[in-house]
């Protein structure tokens, strides 16, 4: 348990003191499982990884934990000048949107947990019926999942103008001084951009369920009807506990989703007025003119010490489950 | 020397050893440089010392990326191409991008010439020496612009970098003929304009239009009840920083604004400046504060006929001498400065001549050099570019003037919170400023 390595020994701790003893006299046998060359290869195979990993993972990381010590205008490297913790006390006490965006993450991680997730698995389980045009279906509700940010802010505009938008049509409001105003109200536009969310994200469930389903094998759900289990009974005790791998992966990916929700906020209006987010605030401070990279560091390297808890827990499950 | 073998050898030189100081080694004969057989290859026939090089190409990166002013820039560079025969290759970026990569394009491999904006955007980066002083260029070009022109292009150095070329009045539109028949009259003073709007509502027309979605526009009525209030030049050390947001003038310029706000459209924070334009079009509101761009939402010649235009009413001191005109023009890259080519070029766009090439295909804006023709104007051009002509100062606009950061993460954050319920917190507008003026 302690680490990863012991992962790929088969034997218990036991017997394995006893076979390094035993394997002392054969010496030769030893050396030709790993050869010269496999050790190149392996060296090759482990090592380019590795750098890509550090390259565009670790020191990228790393530099932004110490960027967010700085403030730096982002041009000439002999303009970064230590800033202590300024800008963490910024973004705490100084910036009016942090609180927020914090619990419009939170309100995000509790949507697509109950409604988007949910809604996902439903239509995975539909659609994993025999029904005629199964595949049409599948591919319809997966479509948002592959569309551009662009054009997701086309289709939903479409949906949410004020006046002249297909919501506030079917309503009968559309023109009128009764109409809601989707994005502007900033007490209403959350709901709609997570609506907008949950459009995307019961896609992505739907297809990860489609493949659990499948892998699910039928004799099990054969055996329970025979001993006389409904449908709600056979999904519920039989195959949804079944589906334990697929289940944690998509609880990662509702947390995942949820703390780096992101693209629908900013083609509505960035990420200001009701909208805020973490992940938003990132954006702002770091890429473009008003660019002030010391304090978006510190939002990100906020975002990384959130994300780092799901995270944490996913891999020491997975890491538990896979050695007994 | 062709712009295919230009770059590439800029490319491979080391940083700070760039095309000019090395002719002058060559000049000298310092032979042994890492860069001579390119150098040898790509210098070709002129002799040694010629400073600037006379080359006969430049580039010139534009953000001008929607379809007139792309064709406008594009008729720019052709004429100067037909005259000059020097070949201006053209790069053109989404705006916003263009924008937003400001920074990294000028530490990259910038183009020649690009276009930008006067105000802060301008003197920042020529602060920190990313771009090429053009005295020369404005030795020649001076005495086509007016000394606001003149103040608007120097940086923070009193070297000059910026050649204008166009430029647009804010102010509030309205259509003339739902005022005949209402019987309205253009109000001069904040008083009078409280009362018309009165009036309007009572009609039935919501008074002043409105639209922050995207949250600059309303920057434009916080600079003007400002200017307003407290005068030009506190507006310009506010955004400069210079004056502190948590003092009794800045509170003032929310409360004077609070007077308004219940005859601005309500829907503003879900409207995009174009969404309001054409509530204007359709006669459902009386006026709206704007740049003269909004007119290029009317592409009903009718509708566009019926426009008109006034200066934001005085309110407490300078009268209406101040007006907010956002200045376009180009600027020279600190390695665009080394091509006497990409000098001449921003010279020719300084001139009547390249500034009417400019009009002809853009007529929404407003040529800044004198002598520019201006017998194609409509009455409303006209009537823009005298405003500016008469305004005593010129600002650029909340987020020319002021820091990027403070514009985009503060004030739009804050206008917007403001709009929606009259309240904005000017000791953290304060505080969040201290830190990001900091960090510059």
């Amino acid at each position: 348990m302690t680490t990863p390595t012991e992962l790929s020994e088969p034997a218990a701790p036991g017997s394995r003191a006893g076979h390094t003893a035993a394997a002392r006299p054969r010496k030769p046998g030893r050396v030709r499982r790993l050869s010269k060359r496999d050790k190149v290869v392996l060296g090759i195979m482990v090592g380019i990884p590795t750098l890509v990993q550090l390259a565009f993972v670790w020191i990228p990381t790393l530099l932004s934990v110490l960027l967010s010590f700085t403030r730096w205008n982002g041009l000439a490297l002999s303009d970064i000048r230590a800033a202590g913790l300024a800008n963490y006390s910024y973004v705490f006490t100084d910036n009016p949107a942090f609180w927020p965006a914090v619990q419009h993450n939170i309100l995000w991680l509790l949507f697509l947990a109950v409604i988007a997730t949910p809604l996902g698995l439903l239509l995975a389980v539909l659609l994993d019926q025999q029904i005629r045009g199964s595949k049409i279906y599948q591919s319809i509700f997966f479509v948002p999942v592959m569309l551009s940010l662009a054009l997701v802010g086309i289709i939903w505009q479409l949906f949410y103008q004020k006046d002249n938008g297909l919501l506030n049509f079917l309503l009968g409001t559309a023109g009128t001084p009764q109409a809601v105003d989707w994005f502007g109200n900033s007490s209403v536009n959350i709901w709609a951009a997570l609506v907008a969310a949950t459009w995307r994200h019961a896609g992505y469930v739907m297809i990860l369920y489609l493949a659990g389903l499948k892998g699910v094998d039928a004799s099990l759900k054969e055996a329970a009807s025979l001993d006389g289990a409904n449908a709600t009974q056979t999904f519920f005790r039989i195959v949804f506990p079944a589906m334990a791998p697929i289940n944690i992966v998509i609880v990662v990916i509702t947390i995942i989703e949820s703390l780096r929700a992101f693209d629908v906020v900013w083609v509505i209006n960035k990420g200001t007025n009701g909208l805020e987010l973490i992940s938003a605030l990132v954006i702002t401070y770091l890429i473009g003119e008003g660019q002030s990279i010391g304090i978006g560091s510190a939002f990100a390297v906020i975002l990384l010490v959130i994300s780092l808890v799901p995270i944490t827990i996913y891999l020491s499950r997975t890491f538990r489950k896979e050695k007994f | 020397m062709s712009i295919h073998e230009d770059r590439p050898a800029n490319g491979t030189f080391r940083p700070g050893l760039d095309r000019r100081t090395l002719l002058k080694t060559l000049g000298v004969g310092a032979v042994g440089v890492a860069g001579i057989p390119l150098l040898a290859a790509c210098t070709g026939g002129s002799g040694p010392g010629a400073t600037p090089s006379a080359s006969t190409s430049l580039t010139f990166g534009s953000g001008s990326s929607d379809d007139v002013p792309k064709a406008a820039y594009k008729a720019v560079t052709d004429a100067f191409t037909a005259k000059t025969k020097i070949k201006v290759t053209t790069n053109v970026v989404p705006h916003n991008d263009f924008q937003n990569k400001i920074s990294t394009y000028l530490q990259g491999s910038p183009d020649d010439a690009f276009t930008w904006f006067a105000g802060y955007r301008m003197q920042y980066y020529a602060g920190k020496g990313l771009l090429a002083p053009i005295d020369d260029v404005w030795a020649k070009v001076g005495a086509n612009y007016s000394d606001a022109m003149k103040k608007a292009s120097t940086g923070p150095d009193g070297k000059m970098y910026f050649v204008p070329n166009y430029n647009y009045p804010w102010g509030f539109f309205y259509r003339k003929s739902v005022w005949a028949e209402k019987g309205y009259a253009v109000p001069t003073t904040f008083d009078a304009l409280k009362t018309l709007c009165a009036k309007m509502k009572s009609d039935g027309l919501i008074p002043i239009e409105f639209a922050d979605k995207d949250g600059w526009p309303a920057m434009g009525t916080f600079d003007y009840i400002n200017m307003r209030l407290n005068g030009y030049q506190f507006h310009m050390d506010l955004t400069a920083h210079k004056e502190s947001w948590d003092q009794k003038k800045v509170s003032d310029v929310f409360d004077t604004w609070k007077a308004l706000l219940p005859y601005q459209n309500p829907a503003a924070l879900g409207m995009t400046w174009q969404d309001a334009a054409i509530n204007m079009g359709r006669k459902k509101s009386g006026m709206y504060l704007l740049g003269s761009f909004v007119t290029q939402q009317y592409t009903d010649k009718t509708i566009l006929d019926d426009i008109d235009f006034f200066a934001f009413p005085e309110i407490a001191m300078e009268g209406q001498d101040a007006v907010e005109a956002p200045i376009d023009g180009l600027l020279l890259s600190k390695k665009g400065g080394n091509n006497q080519a990409a000098r001449d070029f921003l010279a020719f766009m300084g001139t009547p001549e390249g500034q009417d090439a400019y009009a002809k295909v853009d007529p929404s804006n407003i040529a800044t050099a004198k002598g520019a023709d201006t017998s194609t104007f409509s009455p409303l051009t006209k009537k823009c570019a005298e405003t500016i002509a008469n305004a005593k100062s010129i600002s650029q606009f909340f987020d020319r003037d002021a820091l990027p950061a403070m514009a985009n993460n503060v004030m739009i954050p804050a206008l917007q919170g403001f709009i929606k319920d009259g309240t904005v917190d000017v000791k953290n507008l304060e505080s969040q400023a201290k830190a990001l003026y900091a960090a510059q």
